[in-house]
């Protein structure tokens, strides 16, 4: 498996240089959010500071923090729900098929490749209509429905591997429906949720398209005022990195320390599973 | 003892199922799918209904109206000079941005297969950008690329042109309709940017594959007098084809409707050199209230992504019966 010994360094050397470009947006973010605006000039870009200036986190941190608690508030409910949902979708799809389910299955699935554009019309009809429009809670609804394609897919992915016969001894010793999922299912799909609730959290948290058209002002959660600094007349970049490193760092934490189950989430939305 | 209960059970429930076609229980299962296929019913298909019938209306101003004026809507768009760009900017972008996820992503993946020390390390770096959002992506490589900054000053010290980003340049630029067909430069920097934020998923993608392969098969090809690249090139890739499928079609869904990266990054540009017809949907529908005109955007943008997804989602199906 391994390439000849005279390979190796250059096999390091080619690994350590794309390294520093995947992180050369990170150091450039970082530096220039510690730096005084007048040191933020395009001339000094890869220059370190010369002295530590947190004030645009201050400054990114007010103006941001009503939306990140908005975020918040948006995406704790939503993964909930969705996993729920997902979770007993999947243990439908997988252990209690009927004929057709797969055929559904299918069309469910469809609603996960689809452009966003092509729903967003009516769906902004029908917030207005049932006064859900410009909330978090329009927002929570929006991403649970939309959730229900991949959380559906990814539990019964994850369900799959639980073996039939354990299904059917419990049915044997008289466990239903609703048993077998709260005993048998749930307990051993912990992981299964985890994978989940990493993999919603992170896509409704960086989610845009329907933040922005959904809600307007205070409303919004932390993507849409992240755009919305860059729109102001004199663009402040260290103010503006240091609002797109508070607006990442909850995702980014989450892949830090659960980045095992992020990748297998990533691999369970592939379809193939 | 056992199995044989096991056998009579089954052979029970066969026959259960075929007079009775289905359990309490089984009922019970499909009662907890109901809401489930009502939601995506509603909401997915039916809303995309919707979205078709408005596209054929007269809706083009504030006050909804939904008198049909059939494919008014679409003719204006084919005919359309920032729309004809933006078909050209999405079909340069999906192919740059493919090409370069599926290389990348095998190259580095064969990279991080050689045993090598702190893998872990290294394929964290190589993720990581998957868990940001387009919009802070966006945002960040909008100052890296900057003109006259960041990369490009490198670029100018080698003596290259260092305003691409801004670039309102077609290459080749072929006259077709009211545009000129080719590949625009300023589209370059949003390739790298996305390629950037997403080679990570065909890293992982290809590397799971890898570590799929049997060592036995790679053993094989060494006894017959194959090099490792040979090993890679002849034997492992054509292995992982279906992996190959697969990021495809997902990197071609996504950048078929991409919105947020270009949005947050350079907008329509100059001459719609970075539009896409996301950033025409949004400011079309919700900046000029042209909700027909944007319906129909929406509309070419699904039939799109549905001409991959499709025969994709009908062939894995087909697999798995």
């Amino acid at each position: 498996m391994a390439l000849r010994s005279f390979t190796r360094p250059l096999l390091y050397v080619l690994l350590i240089a794309l390294s520093c470009f995947y992180l050369m947006p990170v150091y450039v973010m970082i530096i220039t959010s510690l730096k005084p605006l007048d040191e933020v000039t395009l001339s000094q870009m890869w220059q370190l500071p010369t002295t530590f200036d947190f004030s645009s986190y201050a400054e990114a941190f007010t103006k941001l923090a009503p939306n990140l608690l908005n975020s918040f508030y948006l995406v704790i409910p939503a993964t909930f729900l969705s996993a729920l949902i997902g979770s007993l979708n999947g243990y439908v799809l997988s252990k209690w098929k009927f004929k057709g389910a797969n055929a559904l299955f299918t069309i469910i699935l469809f609603g996960m490749f689809i452009p966003y554009q092509s729903i967003l019309i009516p769906l902004i009809q029908f917030l207005r209509e049932i006064g859900l429009y410009n909330s978090i809670a329009g927002l929570v609804f929006v991403h649970v429905v939309y959730g229900i394609p991949i959380t559906t897919l990814m539990f019964r992915n994850f369900y799959a591997s639980i073996p039939d016969s354990m299904i059917e001894s419990a049915k044997i010793d008289g466990a239903g429906f609703i048993g077998i999922y709260r005993f048998i299912m749930v307990p051993l799909s912990i992981t299964g949720f985890v994978v989940v609730a990493i993999w919603q959290f992170t896509n409704i948290w960086n989610e845009f398209l329907f933040a922005v058209t959904i809600t307007t002002s205070d409303q919004q959660p932390v993507m849409v005022a992240l755009q919305n600094l860059s729109g102001s007349q004199i663009v402040q970049w260290n103010v503006q990195m240091a609002g797109a490193l508070l607006a990442a760092l909850p995702t980014l934490l989450v892949y830090i320390f659960l980045g095992k189950f992020f990748v297998k989430g990533l691999l369970a939305g592939s379809v193939k599973g | 003892m056992k199995s044989e209960t096991t056998v009579e059970q089954s052979v029970r429930t066969a026959t259960t199922r075929k007079r009775r076609s289905l359990t309490k229980d089984h009922w019970l299962a499909i009662g907890f799918l109901v809401p489930s296929i009502l939601l995506v019913g509603v909401f997915v298909y039916g809303f995309i209904g919707w979205t078709g019938y408005v596209s054929l209306s007269n809706w083009n101003s504030l006050v909804p109206d939904f008198s049909f004026v059939g494919l008014k809507n679409y003719i204006y768009l084919f005919g359309d000079f920032r729309f004809q760009a933006d078909l050209r900017n999405t079909l340069f972008f999906t192919i740059l941005f493919i090409l370069a996820v599926i290389v990348v992503g095998q190259f580095l993946a064969i990279l991080l297969d050689q045993k090598i020390q702190q893998e872990s390390l290294f394929r964290n770096i190589f993720f990581f950008p998957m868990a940001l959002s387009f919009v802070v992506t966006g945002v960040v490589w909008q100052w890296l690329l900057n003109p006259s900054t960041g990369v490009n000053l490198f670029l100018e010290k080698i003596g290259l042109d260092s305003k691409w980003y801004t670039d309102t340049t077609i290459f080749p630029a072929i006259g077709w309709g009211k545009i000129e067909f080719g590949i625009p430069i300023a589209m370059i920097a949003v390739v790298i940017a996305a390629v950037w934020q997403m080679t990570g998923f065909s890293v992982a993608m290809y590397l799971a594959g890898l570590r799929g392969v049997p060592e036995e098969v790679r053993e094989a090809a060494r006894m017959d007098g194959a090099n490792e690249f040979q090993v890679y090139w002849k034997i492992i890739m054509p292995i992982l084809r279906p992996i190959t499928v697969s990021v495809i079609i997902i990197m071609a869904h996504i950048s078929l409707k991409i919105f947020d990266l270009i949005y947050a990054m350079t907008g329509p540009g100059a001459n719609f050199v970075t539009d896409v017809p996301g950033v025409y949907m949004y400011e079309t529908t919700f900046r000029g209230n042209y909700y027909a005109n944007g319906a129909a955007i929406a509309i070419v943008m699904l039939l799109a992504v549905a001409i991959f997804i499709v025969p994709y989602l009908w062939s894995s199906r087909k697999g798995e019966a």
